[in-house]
């Protein structure tokens, strides 16, 4: 692998794997069961819609921009999923992908054509798609039908031990490291994000550029969205409240710049897969009754972790700590 | 016969919003060639280079590259066509990797995808045409400003460029730094690339430019041989007067009685502030106007703008009415009675949403104010008072600030700092942008305020208005005082000598 | 006196031309339109009832707006309204139902209502410490306490409704001043109050320069520093007052729910009534109109039948419409 991918010796993204690896190995000495079959699908099932948008919301934040539109879209694209499930998976999965596609073609065109910030302009898809998803679901869970394949996508795993959604979520994953790091499109992503007016000097269609990345988003959150129908056994209107903000603090703490030019996808994997592990231990630690914090702490807890990283990330706060990846050092060749 | 230029640019002309930019300006340029542009602030050079390269659409005259007419759509478009420019600002990508700021957009590809060991290997070949052997794997911010700007220049031949613009390249290299870039340039020649040179640093243009061209309001004044020309020559040139044509007495609004006590009010000491600014002294007296002088980048804002406690000294003294010590924020300054108007209105001095009332009483809103509100009818005298004293024509004190014109705008700053009462009135080219008129208003009004005692230190590029205004001009030069030309041996040769740095014509 | 004189001569100078009058009045013609139509279509709409029912509704939006309106003003943005709402209006029932606050009701309720405004002061301070101090964008710096701010308040309820009964804390939100609700007279008189300290206060003016040219402002010896911090401690007290006002009417307080998509709410309303997010702009009555407009919108849906989820949508066009019809106006 080494030499196939131009990691960029910049972004220093020790420090979240070994968080991961630390958590793991705390956990599976003090937890019988977190290293359990069962636990570890659970958690990757689960986890394979937080780890879908987040993998989206990092491209975004690469080229500088923000997508506060995914949670929003996952409900949306999951009533849509529910509704086509009679027509089984093979139906239901390019349309809760489409529909996210579509969501995110519509934050593109508010972004770079009615030349309105990404914040404003996926605030307002936020509610939009809310809105949508509420009104043909008619305000209530949109059950799927248990008699085609639908559900079975959300039940059966692969070689009997890999969930569908985890395959999913792999493919991502893979597909959006190989675009970053492997593809023009990839390099015009960070370069947007880097400095956009060199960006417009090196020939970079900007507008294109960041209208693929936010339809990128958007089919993540589509995708995100069947893996719900399909797993819950119905379409969620109201589900997906907050998620954005789960997405960007995954790619916040997987070490890419909310100022964009800089980012990592197996980094953004690692800062998901950091989070949902902080909800997991505590689900452990209640069930085991040493103490009882409450479920609530985690919005604490991921509130002060968010803190944590954007202070590192400023130069000021990085300052205090480390040389700042982000600060010229000036070498002499 | 001359071979065919690899530039001619003919009879261009631009103008923004009716007022000319370009008139009738050609250029041209040999193969292989160092051709230096220089002229003042606003004469015309960014304007030239920036429709040379696409980023402005001339409204008249042609282009030609290597004989063949050309009219490149965006500076991108000039680059694949053989004209890049290096900007001011290394316009690269500070976090990413040396490589990918020479590949991007010509990347090689295997099978689709980025190979990125060949475009390692790509970059490094490129680099090492410049003798520049680094590691090419890491982000563009771990090297300095001169190696970025060296690999801004391979990105540039990377794409086979005919010309190369080059904007200010020195403006932030050391000395040895500069010696690197020379020989890039030299390079650059001998390899039959033109470079269009762009710079304020004279001393520069004679240590590697074959020709110099200037320009001083929109308009080409000469072509030299670099060997043909003195810096004396080329500032007085740039500057449009030279030593036969002295100005006409009253040529400004300053009047030629100098007041000006004993009292010390300002006195810098080898002032500096780690970069542009290295060894600055200078003395203010009461009721005098000094004129700081100098060429552009020569750190005359810098160092005002460490008196007024704007930016923080980094050695030598500061001493403000006899008490030593800098200051650590403008409302220090303000408070102990400094006031400052920015060179660049816009950007540092209008809020352009708010009103003139709101605009001209917010340095004073601390004295003003009790209690933090701002008592309204004391409020409105004050500066009904100020658009009579000062003939602001508007339409009335609501206006927003923005609407008005330049001159307008810039007496509604000079009211905001005169409305402090200061003791020392710091002006950076306090009638820049303004039209002829105001111009002489807002000149009789710095003489007059003088008179009544109050302390100017005035930045200027205009010499008529440092002769005919100033007490005594302090010129700077790379960041130190040259000079100090009291009124008696003010005048244009002595000025122009020590602004283009014949020190010892200007001490004689 | 003398003043009005004033504005009338520049008035007449200037000639305003219908189309000036539409352009400065945009908002407040827009709320007229809405009320005619619904005079033409919605059934009932000329009643009392009517108008209590959106006064009500409509007064915590125009609290939170108001705030919202001054840090947009100063370039920023608050996301952590929403959550601040959910953490003070389970904090002061936590206070006067606690045991201290049973035995000395009186004390018990004076305590409760001022630490939940503490919270919200704090909370705005948080903001704009973290602004301040480490130069982080307000969007990111304010996310932090959006998620931590209502996991507090979920932490201290347990996630479990606190239903009170405490008639005195319930004026807040059911409570009538001569027949009008008290929270909706409550942000009219915030509204007056802040409009008069942006137009008439040193601290007004100098939000406005921050805003509008930070750089100008800082060598004009304004501390922009101290501006922004002020900016976010108001935002925050009167989201903590908006927040403790929600309780009030549902005599009960709810930290999953609270204040949700508020900041969404006060965004809108603000741009709604001409904030500019580039900031320098502080219409505070504007938001005022901006969040009766946003009210009466959905109102108007709810009334004639209409989905009540279309309203989310109709909000997300008007707050698009609005932005751009702002960035094309500035042109």
């Amino acid at each position: 692998m080494f030499g196939f991918f131009d990691r960029s010796r910049d972004l220093r993204t020790e420090g979240v794997w070994i968080a991961v690896i630390i958590v793991v190995l705390f956990a599976s000495l003090r937890y019988d069961n977190f290293l359990s079959l069962y636990n570890v699908q659970t958690f990757f099932a689960y986890n394979s819609m937080f780890i879908l948008i987040a993998l989206g919301m990092a491209l975004v934040i690469m080229t500088g921009g923000i997508d506060l539109s995914v949670g929003s879209v996952v409900a949306l694209s999951s009533v849509v999923a529910a509704y086509a499930s009679p027509y089984g998976i093979q139906v239901a999965l390019p349309a809760g992908l489409l529909t996210g596609m579509a969501a995110g073609a519509i934050n593109a065109f508010v972004i770079t054509r009615m030349r309105i910030v990404p914040f404003i302009a996926t605030l307002a898809m936020m509610l939009g798609a809310r809105g949508m998803a509420l009104v043909l679901a008619d305000n209530k869970s949109v059950s799927v039908d248990w008699t085609s394949n639908f559900t079975k996508f959300g039940l059966t795993r692969v070689f009997g031990v890999i969930p569908w959604a985890v395959i999913i979520a792999a493919i991502v994953f893979i597909a959006f490291w190989v675009i970053l790091e492997k593809t023009t499109l990839g390099r015009r992503i960070l370069t947007i994000g880097g400095n956009p007016e060199a960006a417009k000097l090196m020939g970079v269609p900007v507008n294109r550029t960041l209208a693929i990345t936010y339809v990128l988003s958007g089919g993540c959150a589509g995708l995100a969205g069947v893996i719900l129908a399909s797993g819950f056994g119905a379409g969620q209107p109201l589900e997906g409240l907050g998620w954005e903000l789960s997405a960007i603090a995954s790619v916040v703490v997987g070490g890419t710049l909310l100022t964009g030019g800089v980012g990592s996808i197996p980094a953004t994997l690692a800062g998901a897969v950091l989070l949902g592990l902080i909800f997991n231990i505590l689900n452990f630690e209640n069930g085991q009754g040493q103490i009882s914090l409450s479920a609530y702490w985690q919005s604490v807890i991921r509130g002060a972790f968010l803190l944590i990283v954007v202070v590192l990330q400023s130069n000021k706060g990085g300052s205090l700590f480390r040389r700042k990846a982000g600060q010229p050092t000036a070498e002499k060749p | 016969m001359e071979a065919t230029p690899v530039l001619r640019m003919t009879s261009i002309d631009k103008s923004f919003g009716g007022i000319p930019a370009l008139s009738n300006a050609s250029l041209t340029i040999r193969p292989g060639e160092v051709h230096a542009l220089i002229g003042q602030n606003g004469a015309g050079k960014s304007t030239m280079i920036k429709i040379l390269n696409g980023a402005y659409k001339k409204d008249a005259g042609d282009i030609e590259l290597d004989g063949n007419p050309v009219q490149f759509g965006s500076p991108h478009e000039a680059q694949l066509g053989g004209v890049s420019t290096i900007f001011q600002e290394v316009n690269l990508v500070h976090y990413r990797s040396v490589t990918e700021n020479i590949v991007l957009g010509q990347e090689p590809k295997k099978f689709g995808l980025i190979d990125w060991p060949a475009a390692h290997r790509r970059a490094q070949e490129v680099l090492m045409r410049f003798g520049l052997d680094i590691d090419v794997h890491k982000p563009l911010h771990s090297y300095n400003i001169a190696i970025q700007q060296l690999i801004a220049i391979a990105r540039a031949v990377s794409f086979d460029a005919r010309l190369v613009i080059m904007d200010e390249p020195t403006s932030s290299l050391d000395e040895q730094e500069k010696q690197v870039l020379f020989k890039v340039i030299r390079d650059l020649s001998a390899e039959n690339v033109a470079v269009l040179y762009v710079s304020h640093h004279l001393d520069e243009l004679f240590a590697v430019c074959d020709r110099v061209t200037v320009m001083r309001n929109g308009q080409m004044i000469a072509t030299h041989d670099i060997a043909d020309v003195s810096k004396i020559g080329l500032v007085s040139e740039m500057i449009g007067r030279d030593a036969n044509q002295i100005a006409k007495a009253g040529a400004t609004g300053f009047g030629h009685n100098h007041a000006g006590g004993d009292k010390v009010v300002l006195e810098l000491q080898s002032l500096s502030n780690g970069t542009s600014v290295q060894d600055a002294s200078l003395i203010v007296h009461q009721g005098e106007i000094v004129g700081l002088a100098g060429l552009l980048g020569s750190g005359r804002t810098e160092t005002v703008s460490m008196i007024f406690g704007a930016d923080q000294p980094a050695g030598g003294t500061i001493r403000f009415k006899g008490k030593p010590g800098a200051f650590r924020q403008p409302a220090q300054a303000i408070n102990a009675g400094i006031g400052y108007c920015t060179e660049d209105r816009k950007a540092e001095g209008i809020i352009p949403g708010l009103s003139i009332r709101e605009n001209l009483t917010l340095a004073l809103l601390p004295r003003l104010a009790s209690r933090g509100i701002i008592p309204r009818a004391t409020e409105r005298e004050l500066v009904d008072d100020f658009i009579a004293k000062l003939g602001i024509k508007t339409a009335g004190m609501e206006q927003p600030i923005r609407e008005l014109s330049g001159g307008n705008q810039q007496k509604v700053l000079l009211a905001r700092w005169l409305a402090t009462e200061p003791e020392l009135l710091i002006l950076d080219e306090p009638t820049r942008g303004i039209d002829v008129g105001a111009k002489r208003e807002i000149q009789a009004l710095i003489e007059g305020l003088s008179q009544s005692g109050l302390s100017v230190l005035m930045i200027s590029s205009e010499f008529e208005e440092l002769i005919e205004g100033a007490n005594r001009v302090v010129v700077l030069q790379e960041g130190k005082t040259v000079t100090t030309l009291e009124k008696d041996n003010l005048t244009e040769d002595s000025l122009l000598a020590a602004v283009a740095g014949h020190v010892d014509v200007a001490a004689e | 006196m003398s003043e009005s004189i004033n504005t009338t001569t520049t008035a007449k100078e200037s000639g305003k031309s219908l189309q000036d009058l539409i352009r400065s009045n945009g908002t407040f013609l827009a709320l007229i339109a809405l009320i005619v139509i619904n005079m033409l279509i919605t059934p009932n709409f000329l009643q009392l009832q009517t108008l209590y029912v959106n006064l009500t509704q409509v007064a915590t939006i125009a609290i939170v707006a108001l705030g919202m309106t001054m840090v947009i003003a100063s370039g920023g943005i608050d996301l952590s309204v929403g959550a601040v709402m959910a953490l003070s209006g389970a904090l002061a029932p936590y206070i006067f139902l606690s045991d201290f606050g049973v035995a000395n009701p009186t004390m018990g309720l004076v305590l409760a209502i001022l630490i939940g405004l503490l919270a919200g002061l704090v909370c705005g301070m948080f903001n704009g410490f973290l602004i301040n101090q480490f130069a982080i964008q307000p969007i990111v710096a304010t996310l932090v306490l959006f998620i931590a701010a209502r996991g507090l308040a979920q932490v201290l309820t347990n996630g479990n409704l606190q239903v009170f009964d405490n008639p005195a804390f319930e004026f807040l939100g059911t409570g009538r001043i001569l027949g009008l609700p008290f929270q909706a007279l409550a942000a009219v008189v915030l509204a007056l109050a802040l409009s008069w300290v942006v137009r008439r206060t040193s601290y007004g003016r100098y939000l406005l320069a921050v805003g509008g040219n930070p750089k100008a402002a800082n060598l004009s010896g304004i501390s922009v520093n101290r501006v922004r911090l002020l900016t976010y401690a108001i935002c925050g007290v009167l989201a903590g007052f908006a927040g403790m006002v929600v309780s009030a009417i549902n005599s009960a307080s709810d930290a999953n729910q609270t204040g949700q998509l508020m900041e969404l709410d006060a965004i809108a309303a603000a741009v709604v009534g001409g904030a500019s997010l580039m900031g320098g702009k502080a219409p505070i009555i504007g938001a005022l109109i901006g969040a009766c407009i946003i009210q009466l919108v959905k109102y108007t849906l709810l009334a004639n039948g209409v989905h009540d989820a279309v309203a989310l949508i109709a909000k997300a066009v008007i707050i698009i419409l609005a932005v751009y019809v702002q960035l094309n106006r500035a042109e």
